[in-house]
């Protein structure tokens, strides 16, 4: 694996957005950013209402999948190239969703929704209309997903990478800064995890940052030690869905859980350690 | 304000009042009197490190729930477009910002 595999630059998508067998997906965290203009050919999933099941705090299952992909026209073969706002943040969410169904041939668009409407390239309106597949999915991956069981057992074992902002990691704000303070019963963080935020990992402008400059920061400067497994966490999973990517996707370490339960759950079960105060 | 997840308010933010003890970093961002649409508002803390952040409204507007404290915004937009002002939050407080870029 390498970047080459996984990610694709705003040159390709101009030209090759439209061919037969290339499916552009825009997952945004602002569900109503497609509505005002995508790239062209792109199809939306929204990582709410799609992705999540609407009783029961859980992914949709494998049905579900099957039936979203089946109805937006997309294949098993097909190569899947997703994007969205805020540094792919849930783009990425969308891409280890992906794999965790077992699509082999998905990428990110380096940059994502912002660096395209930075460099004003052309957005539409259009929606595409793709004839519906008989998409087939994978039992999920459990080699990319953790629960709240290991996540607790990794304690002083396992890497454990908060990927919050410094603030929620010492437990001075539950959520993010652009979203209401709620949430978790209790603020603070997995005991020995080391506190690196996601965002640490993009440029201004969305792309990635560099291996090496990757490597810098999760190993010389955080203390992450490559050679044991690693879980990362955040609230609610989809800013450690953008970890898990660039440490598993792109450092290509191999074995990186996204621990979607995340801080929400932790935060509030009865019982498990918590640290607070800034990291160590 | 959706509450519900991490997904951003629908169509950016629409400035309005607030209330309760949020500590609120808010405003809009113009451009020779226009509301900039198509945009970015980051707000870094006072380390310069990278907190969070939201596209623009469709009247130019941003708001984020901070922590008290000192906080940079910066606003990002097409045609290599900047800006950065420094604010000052408090708990409770809305704290406004006008950004003309």
């Amino acid at each position: 694996m390498s970047r080459s595999d996984v990610l694709v630059d705003a040159g390709w998508v101009e030209a090759h957005h439209g061919d037969a067998g290339v499916v552009l997906v825009e997952v945004d965290e602002d569900t109503s950013a497609y509505g005002k203009g995508h790239i062209p050919d792109a199809v939306k999933i929204d990582w709410k209402t799609d992705l999540q099941d609407p009783v029961r705090r859980d992914f949709v299952d494998k049905a579900g999948f099957e039936a979203l992909l089946s109805e937006r026209g997309i294949s098993n073969d097909d190569t899947v190239v997703l994007y969205g706002g805020n540094n792919n943040w849930f783009a990425a969410y969308a891409y280890w969703y992906f794999k965790l169904y077992g699509h082999h041939n998905v990428k990110l668009l380096d940059g994502g929704r912002k660096k395209w409407e930075l460099e004003s390239r052309e957005l539409v309106t259009d929606v595409p209309q793709r004839a519906s597949t008989s998409y087939t999915a994978q039992d999920q991956d459990s080699s990319i997903r953790a629960f709240r069981d290991e996540t607790v057992a990794a304690i002083g074992k396992l890497n454990l990478v908060d990927v919050r902002s410094p603030d929620e990691f010492a437990g001075r704000l539950l959520a993010p800064a652009h979203l209401p303070q709620e949430q978790a019963q209790r603020g603070g963080h997995i005991p020995t995890a080391k506190n690196v935020p996601w965002s640490k990992a993009a440029e201004e402008d969305g792309t990635f940052k560099t291996d090496d400059a990757l490597r810098t920061l999760y190993g010389d400067e955080a203390g992450v030690d490559f050679g044991k497994d690693t879980i990362a966490y955040c609230r609610i999973g989809e800013r450690s869905a953008h970890t898990w990517f660039v440490l598993h996707e792109l450092l290509g370490q191999p074995n990186v859980k996204n621990y979607d339960g995340s801080w929400t759950e932790y935060g509030s079960l009865v019982g498990v350690p918590i640290e607070v105060g800034d990291g160590k | 304000m959706s509450n519900d997840g991490c997904g951003a308010p629908a169509g950016g933010v629409t400035v309005g009042a607030s209330t309760g003890s949020q500590t609120i970093v808010q405003g809009r961002v113009t451009q020779n009197g226009a509301a900039v649409a198509t945009g970015y508002a980051r707000l870094l803390n006072s380390g310069g490190d990278f907190v969070a952040e939201v596209p623009l409204g469709d009247d130019g507007g941003f708001r984020f729930f901070a922590a008290p404290g000192t906080w940079t915004l910066r606003v990002l937009a097409p045609g290599g477009v900047r800006a950065e002002r420094t604010v000052s939050a408090d708990t409770g407080r809305v704290t406004e910002l006008e950004v003309a870029v």
